[in-house]
């Protein structure tokens, strides 16, 4: 798998927000294998100066970083945001979010195609966090992005993927662009799920950070999204309505009765 | 000078973003800044001269989903 040139060979991506330690993040990071964390960017404070410590603990993990925008609301705060964290993180990939609505966190997508328009063009590899909508993840392929990330419900809610439909149509449409489904995983059987629709990876934090064993979880997505990915490639069934046997009919002995 | 350093009132006797940010407690942190809403680079903070009420944005690394 391959985003923006970069090859990684886990198909999981992880979030660093809500675990109980620095220490108990650490542990769920190698526990799940990922190779790429995302990790945001808020005001510093000159006398807590909260972010250096944060920022030497993910440089000691040794792994790629992806930045994101997340709680913005507007193109120009988003685009802000991207050149602070580009040059922060020394990264030209940005996960890009646009947030729209506040209750379902959904994307404010006409912002966010403007947003990836703008910010490729300057160069940025943009990573966005969009709907499953078909004409949107066109117009944001038109804008440069070379990744899509549908969500596959709001974010946090552990709902899973909402729109199987949509996500398995997007999949089809954009057979050569990586797609993640980023957002609204609960459980280990959501990514598998999206792995065997043949997503390209997953991008969780919530269901992994708020377990009770935040390593533990982290290890069942890991192996899920291995299943899943492995059930893809071995071409799963394709569901029907009626009942096929699975033992052969004939040579049945016949018994009467 | 009166500025706002991250929505808080400040007084400053520095004009410059790179002099406001070493005098708020920020040398040699690993920081990104804006002024007035607008990305400054970190090489263009010396030569980013303040202005009273200007409002200065800095943010670090921390947890992200």
């Amino acid at each position: 798998m391959s985003f923006y040139g970069v090859d990684l060979s886990s198909r999981l991506l992880l979030g660093t927000a809500r675990y109980p330690s620095p220490a108990i993040l650490a542990e769920a990071v190698k526990a799940s294998g990922a190779e790429v964390v995302t990790v945001s960017l808020r005001r510093e404070s000159g006398a807590q100066r909260a972010g250096q410590t944060f920022w030497s603990f993910i440089r000691e993990l040794g792994l790629r970083v992806l930045p994101n925008t997340a709680g913005c609301h507007s193109v120009k705060e988003a685009v802000t945001t991207a050149h602070m964290a580009r040059e922060l993180f020394g990264t030209r990939w940005i996960k890009l979010e646009v947030i729209g609505e506040s209750d379902t966190l959904q994307p404010d997508v006409f912002g966010l195609v403007e947003a990836a328009r703008i910010l490729a063009e300057d160069g940025f590899e943009v990573f966005p966090y969009t709907t499953e909508d078909l004409v949107v993840a066109d117009r944001l392929v038109q804008a440069g992005c070379r990744v899509l990330m549908p969500w596959g419900a709001p974010i946090g809610s552990a709902r899973g993927l909402n729109n199987l439909y949509g996500l398995k149509a997007l999949r089809a449409h954009f057979p050569d662009i990586p797609l993640v489904v980023d957002a609204g995983i609960g459980v280990p059987s959501h990514a598998a799920a999206a792995m065997e629709l043949g997503y390209d990876a997953v991008l969780l934090n919530t269901a992994v950070a708020e377990a009770g064993d935040p390593a533990g979880m982290a290890r069942a997505f890991a192996l899920a999204i291995e299943a899943g990915r492995l059930a893809f490639l071995a071409q799963p069934l394709e569901p029907r309505d009626m009942a096929a046997p699975s033992t052969p009919v004939i040579g049945k002995a016949v018994l009467g009765g | 000078m009166r500025i706002f350093l991250n929505g808080d009132a400040r007084d400053t006797e520095a004009t410059t973003l790179d002099g406001a940010l070493s005098a708020l407690g920020f040398r040699d942190a690993v920081i990104a800044t804006a002024v007035n809403g607008r990305f400054v680079a970190k090489g263009a903070r010396q030569a980013t001269t303040l202005a009273e009420g200007d409002a200065i944005e800095v943010v670090a690394p921390l947890q992200g989903g």
